[in-house]
């Protein structure tokens, strides 16, 4: 019975052949990441995983920001369907959370409004000559991490465990609002219970911790944080969140969403520069990663290749309690060679 | 007035919208399927409210916009599209995974939206009035470069919240992104690729079939008369 009552909170991933699009901030802030995936996938688990350079974005800031219309969004969506028909295609895998929700929007309105379907299709038409078929599945890229975690943790040489102590690491997690709270039967948990991150964790040894305000929304608020001076709410709500992680000493911020992880890595240096607060007991802020980060460290990729000299807060201690092995001196090497790195924030602590 | 265009079963009533019995801000808000899909029959429990993190921080309630929407006062309504409160919404869309009812307030806010920018309204509020700046940012990244947001559209100048790294990986740009894998503006194949003429005319063709240059103008138009008058 308890297995029955679960089973609405499972979703359906495809074990392979995946349409791939990519997320205008995850390409921005963590150009890394998305790479990192695409080997995962590729060379590690030898799917097929297509992308077609032609694709562009969602729109989907613009549409949360309400400067681009539904109609918009809906034929820009379905243009991206166009290349994933022609390239034959039907799983469509999605690195972006705001667009994982914008897609599966489209898809729930044409099925509701079939009216809405033959005018996107006429409009697409109209305007491109192409054509699409709606996706049989629709997967975020932690859907499919999450699917594998199995096989990535059994190929892993490093555990989320401390080297020292030989206990787990404690990991905190936030899954991205769009994941899961505007379609709940689409998300591993649903919006009650995610475990689209903590699943993913757990396999890789670490330790959940459960905080009060884990649900909260990161800040991002679309048009609060692209206005300089609406930016307040933004940090504002990233604080709850903080406060509300800190009491249970964190080793690790985990998350699912390229703008979440951005927002929680950026306002730790934001909040200890206004306020000379951390929320650790270095002053160094809770390293955060997202599971593309978190799986590819785990197996073994090459912290400075994955781009993690490109977050505020750093790693590094993150990478000695886990035993990672990396070259600290080589941390900020350019492709032409040795660089000079960033400079120093007056109060959140970095290794310079 | 009070007009409502829900009948006793929350349905919504066809019939009655074409005899003309709703305002026409109602009936504009009725055309967008967001509005109709947003609020079927709120019973203003306040859940929205309770959980929204925009009503922590802001003078917003989505339960008294739902109230006023509900109700269909063209007054009320008007004054609505011409004030802060709609503007204040983050879409994080928390609202719709907890409503008791399955209405979505957040989905209500973008059709209100939508309303005030396309009668001008949104000129009236400072929060409204910044709707231009995020056109011109946001909107016109899409069809320039086929990204909603990109490293050279976040100057570390005026991003300073993002930090010294941020600053840095700007600066060094190619030379730091390629050895992450990006194809950082070149016309190449991976993240951050240089997107081809002939795909952004597509997305251009887009837009104009799809009424986005229509909503365009009319943030522009207004910012533009309002700029006239406040000359003459």
């Amino acid at each position: 019975m308890k297995s029955l009552l679960w089973k609405e909170y499972q979703k359906e991933v495809p074990d392979d052949k995946y349409f791939f699009v990519r997320s205008c901030i995850r390409q921005t802030f963590f150009p890394g990441a998305e790479t990192s995936l695409l080997k995962l996938l590729r060379e590690e688990l030898k799917l097929d995983i297509f992308e077609d350079s032609r694709h562009t974005t969602c729109t989907g800031i613009g549409y949360h920001s309400d400067v681009v219309p539904l109609e918009t969004t809906m034929t820009v969506v379905a243009r991206q369907l166009a290349l994933m028909t022609e390239a034959g295609y039907s799983n469509l895998l999605v690195s972006c959370v705001t667009s994982f929700g914008i897609y599966l929007e489209m898809v729930e309105v044409w099925h509701h409004h079939p009216e809405m379907l033959e005018r996107t299709r006429e409009a697409l038409w109209k305007a491109t000559r192409r054509e699409f078929e709606i996706p049989e599945f629709i997967v975020h890229t932690s859907d499919l991490v999450y699917h594998f975690r199995e096989e990535f943790a059994s190929r892993a040489p490093y555990r989320l465990v401390n080297k020292e102590s030989g206990k787990p690491l404690r990991v905190v997690d936030h899954v991205g609002c769009h994941y899961a709270k505007i379609f709940p039967d689409r998300g591993f948990g649903g919006a009650e219970f995610p475990s689209v991150l903590s699943g993913l964790v757990e396999t890789f040894g670490g330790e959940n911790v459960d905080y009060p305000e884990r649900r909260h929304c990161c800040g991002f608020g679309f048009r609060h944080y692209l206005l300089q001076e609406n930016r307040g709410y933004s940090v504002s709500n990233s604080r709850v969140k903080f406060e509300s992680m800190e009491p249970y000493a964190p080793d690790l911020i985990v998350t699912n969403c390229p703008g979440c992880n951005m927002f929680l890595d950026r306002w730790q240096y934001t909040l200890a520069e206004m306020n000379g607060k951390t929320y650790d007991a270095d002053g160094r802020g809770i390293p955060v990663l997202s599971h593309e980060e978190l799986t590819a460290l785990m197996m073994g990729y090459d912290p400075w290749k994955l781009g993690l000299q490109m977050h505020q807060v750093q790693l590094e201690p993150l990478l000695d309690k886990i035993g990672v092995v990396y070259e600290p001196g080589k941390k900020y090497n350019l492709l032409s060679g040795p660089g000079k790195g960033p400079e120093l924030p007056e109060v959140l602590k970095v290794i310079p | 007035m009070n007009l409502s265009i829900n009948n006793f079963d929350g349905c919504v009533n066809d019939k009655l919208i074409n005899e003309v019995i709703m305002s026409d801000l109602l009936l504009q808000l009725h055309e967008d399927l967001r509005f109709r899909e947003g609020l079927s029959a709120c019973m203003n429990c306040g859940v929205c409210t309770a959980l929204c993190p925009a009503a922590s921080y802001f003078e917003y309630d989505p339960r008294h916009i739902c109230q006023i929407v509900q109700t269909g006062d063209e007054a009320e309504l008007e004054a609505l599209l011409k004030g802060d409160e709609i503007w204040q919404c983050g879409q994080c869309l928390s609202c719709k995974a907890r409503c008791p009812r399955g209405n979505v307030p957040g989905y209500v806010i973008q059709a209100l939206r939508r309303v005030s920018q396309m009668n001008g309204y949104f000129m009236q509020s400072e929060e409204g009035r910044k709707q231009l700046r995020i056109k011109r940012a946001i909107g016109h990244s899409i069809l320039t470069t086929g990204y909603c947001v990109h490293p050279r559209l976040v100057d570390p100048a005026v991003h300073p919240e993002q930090g010294p790294v941020w600053a840095w990986a700007n600066e060094q740009g190619a030379e730091l992104y390629k050895q992450c894998g990006s194809a950082f503006y070149d016309e190449a194949e991976g993240g951050l690729r240089k997107i081809s003429q002939d795909v952004l005319n597509e997305l251009g063709s887009i837009f104009y079939e799809t009424g986005a240059f229509k909503l365009w103008e009319a943030i522009e138009g207004e910012n533009m008369r309002t700029k006239n008058n406040q000359e003459r």
